[in-house]
């Protein structure tokens, strides 16, 4: 049971870190299907990171440096969505795609490259990263817990008190559901839009390395984040765009995706289903979920559109 | 999609460009072949920068492996690029006809893991001839295109975040029945995949009539012919018949087309349907020509030939004769790519292109303007218009 609580606040705190970032960028206005290319480039610059500087800097410094830079990492990845779909006007889906394509590309080739230069490459490279997960995971009693839990917790509230209770938090929902009415009382949606993907790809990026770090001290860049990213944006239209609604679903998506890690060990070991069908189920889970809520979305209304200032 | 926007923008919001267009000659086939060029050099660029930056000392030759593709090993890598671009051209296809509705078909790879089952399936249990079991195929990849196409229609969920759901599901449920034997064995042991058509079902294989041997390849068959061939019919589909005008009017604007009784709900599920049956033809077209065996152990990435058929409907703008032109292309760099040396560069280098690629097609419009602006100087219209329309472009910014 205590493994089952583990591996469900481990995906939980991931899953809903994403899905709120997720959240800024649609409900400024801008479709991000990129997260899963964010997670990815976040998560491979923070391990990057501790990779090459674990052992030379304090502990506590490499910790918080490590997470501060995933999701810087991501912020500047998600400028690149800001750019093709806010300035550029380009198709929001085709550009996350593209984006998620590269940050699988682009994380295999760096992590190949870098394990080459190292004096011990023998030229047969491989995208795995190797380090030390010690200084991220805590014990209480019988229960692990990883520092992702304290500040998934704080951005959640954080997040919730800049969106509705804040009038910057307005402005971007304005830009959202109607950027022409924002753009009349002196809004600049552009702007706005550009804030919202950025927050998203700071969560993404973040939510990448919460994803990779914690669980395991080897992580194969050839996989990206097996569709961590997707499932979080399921999470986010379960959780209707609303911050708490959203942790609530990612409780819930965390625990059909653990239950494939505790399989083996519990009772239900006697089902004899295989890990295929366990992965599955988190997939299939939201399909239903989302036949049954999508009738009456709420998404914002104006996602997905380029704000063209000259449109009527 | 992007054909669709890029049009829109031509002909909306600058209403003066239509005319302008005339004035310099330039059509709106050879603009799009012009943009997609322009897309495809600063990819390449791009692909030479990474390469700089890697290993400066052996860019250059580099660079020239992946230019050179197939040629680099000819004529064997050209057979390779042909086996490859069969495969290619359909799910291809796929995404470009799914376009036409207005629809992206990102579930292609999906799609082509269930074809993949339907063609081995007839092939290794059933030991159907070749064509049997490329319409199982089809049928397979129709089935999982449906899906999403049901979801759409009748519970208003995106069609994007559905095909990449029932991607991992179909992966995993493929994966599950190919190693576990549920519909037979299907699975070697020795080689931890499926087992090989060569030895165990000869009777199964796309024959090659001589190809194999021109190109002292194993698995150049007539693939890529059948491929061309069902490309052709798909242009006619969509540009010569009702049915592929209401799929388009479904495209443009679904409004209008319902207004106009059309039935969109209808459209929208047969829309999928086929992009699932080309997709899932590809993988039969992959998999009975016996360029490689399928491994049940990779639970962790979708087929790449499933996610590469959207830059080649990109590339093409949905154009299925446009389509074999990008498929060609593609394939000979991803070959290209992996006569890299690995001692210096990735092959996976190549995937780097193509998504960048992938990502400057989202500009297309921009392209088109600079090259309208390019030509329309080049013309010695007034300098005025030039300035005027970069403007009222509004995509510069």
């Amino acid at each position: 049971m205590f493994l089952l609580l583990k591996y469900t606040l481990l995906y939980a705190i991931v899953l809903m870190l994403v899905a709120l970032g997720g959240m800024f960028s649609e409900r400024s206005g801008v479709i991000n299907i990129a997260l899963e290319g964010i997670m990815a480039i976040g998560g491979l610059a923070g391990v990057l990171f501790l990779v090459i500087f674990q052992g030379t800097m304090p502990a506590g410094a490499v910790v918080v440096l490590s997470i501060v830079i995933s999701g810087v990492a991501g912020m500047i990845y998600a400028l690149l969505l800001g750019f093709s779909a806010i300035t550029l006007k380009a198709d929001q889906t085709i550009g996350g795609t593209a984006l998620n394509m590269l940050a699988t590309a682009a994380a295999i080739v760096i992590v190949k490259s870098y394990n080459n230069s190292l004096p011990t490459s023998n030229g047969a490279s491989s995208a795995k990263l190797t380090y030390s997960n010690a200084d991220f995971i805590y014990n209480a009693g019988p229960l692990t817990y990883n520092i992702f839990l304290i500040i998934g917790i704080i951005l959640l509230i954080i997040s919730y008190v800049f969106l509705f209770k804040t009038k910057y938090g307005l402005r971007l929902r304005a830009c959202g559901e109607h950027p022409q009415a924002a753009d009349s009382v002196g809004i600049n949606v552009y702007q706005w839009r550009y804030i919202g993907v950025m927050i998203s790809g700071f969560l993404g990026g973040l939510g990448g390395f919460a994803y990779i770090v914690p669980s395991v001290s080897t992580w194969n860049f050839e996989v990206g984040v097996t569709g961590f990213g997707f499932l979080a944006l399921a999470v986010m239209i379960f959780g209707q765009w609303k911050p708490f609604r959203i942790a609530g679903a990612a409780v819930f998506f965390a625990i059909f995706k653990s239950l494939a890690n505790i399989a083996d060990a519990t009772f239900l070991s006697n089902l004899h289903l295989s890990k295929n069908i366990y992965d599955m189920m988190p997939f299939i889970a939201s399909m239903i979920i989302l036949a049954f809520t999508s009738k009456n979305s709420q998404a914002p209304k104006a996602e997905g559109i380029p704000y063209d200032k000259g449109a009527r | 999609m992007v054909c669709r926007m890029s049009i829109n923008n031509l002909n909306s919001q600058n209403p003066a460009d239509k005319k302008k267009k005339n004035k310099s000659g330039v059509t709106d086939l050879s603009l799009s072949i012009g943009a997609s060029l322009i897309c495809v050099l600063i990819g390449l660029l791009v692909g030479f920068i990474i390469l700089l930056c890697i290993n400066a000392e052996n860019a250059g030759d580099g660079f020239l492996r992946i230019i050179k593709g197939g040629f680099f090993m000819a004529p064997k890598g050209v057979g390779n690029v042909l086996a490859q671009t069969a495969p290619l051209i359909m799910t291809g296809l796929s995404v470009a006809f799914a376009f036409k509705t207005g629809l992206f078909n990102i579930g292609a790879a999906g799609q082509y893991t269930l074809g993949a089952l339907g063609a081995l399936y007839f092939a290794l249990v059933l030991h159907m001839p070749w064509y049997v079991c490329l319409l199982a195929a089809m049928i397979f990849g129709a089935i999982w295109g449906a899906i999403p196409g049901i979801f759409k229609a009748y519970f208003n969920v995106n069609e994007v975040i559905t095909s990449i759901m029932f991607n991992w599901i179909g992966l995993y449920a493929v994966n599950e029945i190919m190693y576990k034997g549920i519909l037979g064995d299907m699975y070697d042991l020795k080689t931890t995949r499926t087992y090989s058509l060569r030895t165990m079902a000869p009777e199964s294989m796309i024959p090659d009539c001589g190809l194999n041997s021109l190109f002292k390849t194993r698995s150049t068959t007539i693939a890529i012919f059948i491929a061309i061939f069902i490309a052709i019919i798909i242009y006619i589909i969509i540009n010569k018949t009702t049915f592929g005008y209401e799929l388009k009017a479904c495209g443009l604007n679904k409004d209008a087309a319902k207004y106009a009784g059309i039935n969109d709900k209808k459209n929208i599920i047969l829309s999928m349907t086929i992009a699932g049956a080309l997709a899932g033809i590809g993988a039969g077209l992959y998999y009975l020509s016996g360029v490689s065996e399928w491994n049940p152990q990779v639970s962790t990435t979708l087929p790449a030939m499933g996610f590469n058929g959207i830059p080649v409907a990109l590339l093409a703008m949905s154009n299925p004769i446009g389509v074999i032109v990008a498929a060609l292309f593609v394939s000979h760099i991803s070959v290209g790519g992996a006569y890299l040396p690995t001692k210096y560069y990735q092959p996976e280098i190549a995937d780097l292109v193509i998504a960048v690629i992938i990502y400057l097609c989202a500009f297309v419009s921009l392209f088109k303007g600079v090259i309208l602006n390019a030509v329309a100087k080049k013309r010695k219209t007034e300098d005025q218009s030039g300035v005027e329309r970069k403007d009222g472009k509004g995509a510069t910014k």
